[in-house]
């Protein structure tokens, strides 16, 4: 996955279009969005994440607004009632066609496809996921995620342009847009960074969450994994493998093979991805060897120390067997929730025996 | 759990089947621990990881007599608020037993206020009180030594004359059996004097890390509690360096694995001065290093390692195998204390608050209190004392045998004590009459039908449980000691599934995965048949096994709970082991490929 393409100094043009995710941090959240901020933060901390760059919000609004200078795209939006399904639906449909089928300025293209080289190296061919990364999403709103639109396996300068478009016409998708209706969400603030970046041919992916979503338990990471793309988890088509794994005592607490019966794999053309049927003899094996287990509980817990507080992270196992984390987001569930201190100091350490026998519940 | 009251998942005690060929079982057993109609209101469990097999009549005391101390303490002594003693019952030879507990706020404050003026008492002045502790114990193994069981010789002793000491011989004969056992009942007086003090610090720390972290296994929780340097350890330790010296002294080809120890010991008295060297090396060892039963202490044929020398020498071969290979088998002591500081400080470091971290301090800093009398106690008690006890009354069953009272010395086990108390008594008539004992007529056939009962009763599939279901169980001692929650409950009165059929579920008590042939042991004095290679499955490891623990690849037991030394020193030799299977014993059989996922406790039968 080496592309030779590292050069801090050349990596951002003066427009702001394009951004490496060696120069992004999370506070570059408004420029990048969401999934680019954090993939440069894990970058930026030594994390292994496949190269690659953003297509910065600026770029989105740029080429927004040389294609609709007078702001009817947003005017037409606001007008809309989002009780009025069929109307929403029309627009929303016109608003995407509009989107797709216009051409990027000049200034925000060129960057793109510099970048883009730079990104393949000497194979201009080479896979790419073509991810949005939108400034609202992964937000309170979490569900917000997963509206927009993720390309697997785009091959070609060409290909990608057309996935970059998909994913902005995607934030006018009739869900997003309705999405948005229902929560009074002020159009003026969307915008919409992609990220581009290296494809990981995965043998195995998934999620992991660095305390038990389950029980709260901070000295667990739990882990679910499939086989081939993680699109299989995140659309349900798969009952993934569950693993819990100790942190300080590395054993594998629990380990439920699931049957999984179909993976997404690239597809034969060589673009786009595809379901498979996964053969009998893999479909009850562990997805994940001890070895993977123990090396991804130690990039969970680099994570999580990294940011202070517990994640929620997607990664994915190379054919290779080299392991790459594709996402981390905060885990919100627990974090949020108020606890009651477990014990508190008792003047004599004996107190907490005889508090424990005295037969009456605690506070 | 609720609900499945109606569904009566286990037998009511009056609706135990008799065994067939064993009738008149009861009267193996003293009046009070049989069970009456009343009892069917109550809820019993099988004590099967203290009392695995059918009670012979005499080892009933082993039941008797702890449950007379350890209530003493709790309802008496200290004045637990809510828990009470235990109620037993002896059902076709086995312990069932009862916890009894107060639930009268009333009568729990009353309780309470005792209790908070005289607990303190004993934490406070733990180190002090146990140093005492410690001496009473040695003083109390030196009388039980001490105690001279009367020859009852043609005449009497000219001393008894000289002396003018009034008393003769027989008398003492009585009194000599009494005091033995009442050094047994203050044995276990001094047993339970300390320890439910120091269950209750290990459950209340138990408890919080289970409530800071919901999924800690039971096993790390006992790891950051747990001594490194335990008296359980001794013994295996002695027969390491053992072997060190017999391969220093060049004896080790005289160990042949199987061979009978008296043959090898006849072996090596013909070799001179080094021979004389390791025999020697074996005689200081032996006291009291190998007071260590193959068991618990609580049957009078789990024998001791002095009195069987082949438990302990069938691990020498493979020890001294290893010092040849370079091996100085030594216990890594340094590693584990660094690798508890190790997970100890990282769970610390995950709470949330200092406030937490302040108490947990706490907590933890009064186990390490209080642990090594929970975990030295066994040696001083079950192991060292027991062996000792046993051995008394065997000299008693030889007096026995010597008047015809019964054949051989090992009979006066299928007595009662109440009834060797009668046939004591019927020798001291008779040798003051100078007639001979009457009793052979009725003992020796009581004796040989007891045996036969006792064979029979072996067959039994004793339910884990009877009567009807609580809602839960919140004793203290009942979840510690024996590893019985309320989740035990529901797995055991759960009709296994046919998914279920080739799997046996127990508690995670050492993580890994291994596969390989089963030996099954229905005796702890089977020990000495385990293999290079075995999969070990018993119905209750017991801490002196260690010495095979370096030879089996797993180790699953029927029983077993947190406190288990058995998983402690299965997480030392970092071999997988379930424990509590309730049923290992009864479903694999010896020669079976079985596979043992000590993370997950389970126990997969492969053939």
């Amino acid at each position: 996955m080496n592309t030779g393409h590292r050069n801090p100094q050349l990596s951002n043009t003066g427009t702001g279009f394009i951004y490496w995710f060696e120069d992004i941090r999370l506070a570059s959240r408004p420029t990048v969005g969401g999934k680019g901020a954090s993939l440069g933060e894990l970058t930026h901390a030594g994390i292994p994440v496949p190269p690659g760059f953003v297509v910065s919000t600026d770029a989105f609004e740029t080429s927004i607004r040389a294609l609709d200078p007078d702001g009817s795209i947003r005017r037409s939006i606001v007008a809309l009632h989002g009780a009025d399904l069929a109307r929403v639906a029309d627009v929303a449909r016109e608003i995407r066609a509009r989107i797709e089928a216009a051409p990027l300025p000049a200034k925000v293209e060129s960057e793109i496809v510099e970048a883009h080289a730079r990104l393949c190296g000497a194979d201009s061919d080479a896979p790419l996921a073509v991810r949005s990364s939108a400034t609202s999403e992964d937000s309170a709103q979490a569900s917000f995620a997963g509206l927009q639109e993720t390309l697997l396996w785009v091959r070609g300068v060409d290909a990608t342009l057309k996935a970059l478009r998909s994913c902005w016409a995607s934030l006018y998708s009739l869900e997003s847009v309705s999405y948005r209706l229902r929560l009074a969400i002020d159009e003026a603030q969307v915008a919409m960074g992609v990220v581009v970046q290296r494809m990981v041919n995965s043998r195995s992916s998934g999620v992991m969450f660095t305390r038990s979503p389950t029980t709260g338990d901070p000295s667990v990471i739990a882990i679910e994994g499939s086989w081939g793309l993680g699109s299989a988890i995140v659309s349900g088509e798969v009952t993934p493998d569950r693993f819990v794994v100790n942190k300080v005592t590395d054993e594998i607490a629990k380990r439920d093979i699931a049957t999984k019966l179909v993976e997404h794999v690239p597809a034969a053309s060589g673009s786009g991805v595809t379901t498979a049927e996964v053969p009998q003899e893999r479909q009850t094996l562990a997805c994940l060897s001890d070895a993977e287990l123990g090396a991804l509980r130690e990039l969970g817990r680099r994570v999580e120390k990294h940011y202070g507080s517990a994640q929620d992270i997607e990664w994915a196992v190379a054919r290779d067997g080299a392991i790459y984390l594709l996402q981390s987001r905060p885990e919100t569930v627990w974090s949020t929730r108020e606890v009651q201190p477990v014990a508190a100091p008792r003047t004599n350490p004996f107190d907490h025996v005889l508090a424990a026998l005295s037969g009456k519940r605690r506070p | 759990m609720a609900g499945q009251n109606s569904k009566r998942p286990f037998p009511l005690p009056s609706e135990i089947e008799a065994v067939p060929g064993t009738e008149g079982w009861e009267e193996m057993y003293p009046y009070f621990t049989r069970i009456r109609p009343e009892d069917d209101k109550r809820f019993w469990f099988y004590n099967s990881m203290h009392f695995p097999e059918p009670m012979p009549a005499f080892d009933a005391v082993t039941a008797e007599v702890p449950y007379t101390a350890m209530g003493a303490y709790t309802t008496r002594v200290f004045a637990f608020p809510t828990a009470l003693g235990i109620d037993y019952r002896i059902i076709n030879g086995r312990v069932y037993i009862t916890a009894n507990s107060v639930s009268d706020p009333k009568e729990i404050e009353r309780r309470l206020k005792v209790f908070q003026e005289r607990a303190p008492h004993y934490f406070q002045n733990w180190n002090t009180l146990f140093d005492g502790w410690k001496k009473r114990m040695l003083a109390l193994i030196e009388d039980i030594d001490a105690i001279k069981v009367p020859a009852l010789g043609d005449f009497e002793d000219a001393s008894t004359v000289t002396n003018a000491r009034g008393v003769a011989e027989n008398h003492f004969v009585r009194t000599a059996f009494h005091r033995t056992i009442e050094a047994y009942s203050v044995m276990w007086h001094h047993h339970f004097e300390f320890l439910m003090l120091g269950y209750g610090a290990y459950l209340v720390f138990f408890q919080f890390c289970k409530k800071a972290f919901p999924e800690i296994p039971d096993q790390t929780v006992a790891r950051m509690v747990a001594g490194i340097d335990v008296l359980m350890f001794r013994p295996d330790d002695e027969l390491k360096k053992l072997a060190r010296l017999a391969v220093e002294l060049g004896l080790d080809g005289n160990f042949v694995e199987g061979a009978p120890p008296e043959k090898i010991l006849a072996s090596l008295r013909k070799l001179g001065e080094k021979g004389e060297r390791w025999l020697q090396a074996l005689e200081t060892a032996r006291q009291p290093w190998f007071n260590i039963a193959t068991g618990d202490g609580f049957y009078h044929h789990h024998r001791c390692w002095n009195d069987d020398l082949s438990v302990p020498f069938s691990a020498l071969p493979r020890y001294m195998r290893l010092v040849k290979e370079g091996d100085k088998l030594e216990r890594p002591t340094e590693k584990l204390k660094v690798e508890r500081g190790r997970i100890t400080k990282e769970y610390r470091a995950l709470l949330k608050t200092d406030e937490e971290r302040g108490a947990f301090d706490q907590m933890l800093a009064l186990c390490h209190l209080v642990f090594p009398y929970v975990e030295d106690h066994k040696f001083y008690c079950e192991q060292w004392f027991t062996t000792r006890f046993f051995s008394k009354v065997r000299e008693f069953g030889a007096l026995l045998a010597r008047w015809g009272q019964i054949e051989e010395s090992e009979d006066i086990f299928h007595l009662q004590h109440f009834e060797v108390d009668q046939a004591l008594v019927e020798i001291m008539i008779a040798w003051a009459a100078g007639s001979e004992a009457r009793g052979g007529p009725h003992f020796k056939p009581l004796i040989r039908r007891r045996k036969e009962i006792l064979e029979k009763l072996k067959d039994w599939n004793a339910p884990a449980a009877i009567g009807p279901m609580p809602e839960s169980i919140e004793d203290p001692a009942v979840q510690m000691l024996w590893g019985i929650t309320s989740e035990t409950l529901d797995s055991w009165s759960r009709v296994p599934d046919a998914k279920d059929a080739n799997e046996i579920r127990g508690y995670a008590a050492s993580a890994g995965v291994v596969e390989g042939i089963a030996r099954v042991l229905t005796s702890p004095n089977d020990i000495g048949q385990v293999r290079e290679g075995d999969i070990l499955i018993c119905a209750v490891t017991n801490p002196s096994w260690a010495p095979v623990f370096g030879k089996i690849l797993a180790a699953v037991s029927d029983i077993g709970g947190t406190m288990s030394h058995a998983a402690i020193v299965a997480r030392e030799y970092g071999m997988p082991a379930v424990v509590g299977t309730g049923q290992a014993t009864k479903r694999i059989r010896t020669g079976q490929r079985v596979r043992v996922d000590g993370g997950r406790g389970v126990v997969t039968l492969l053939d």
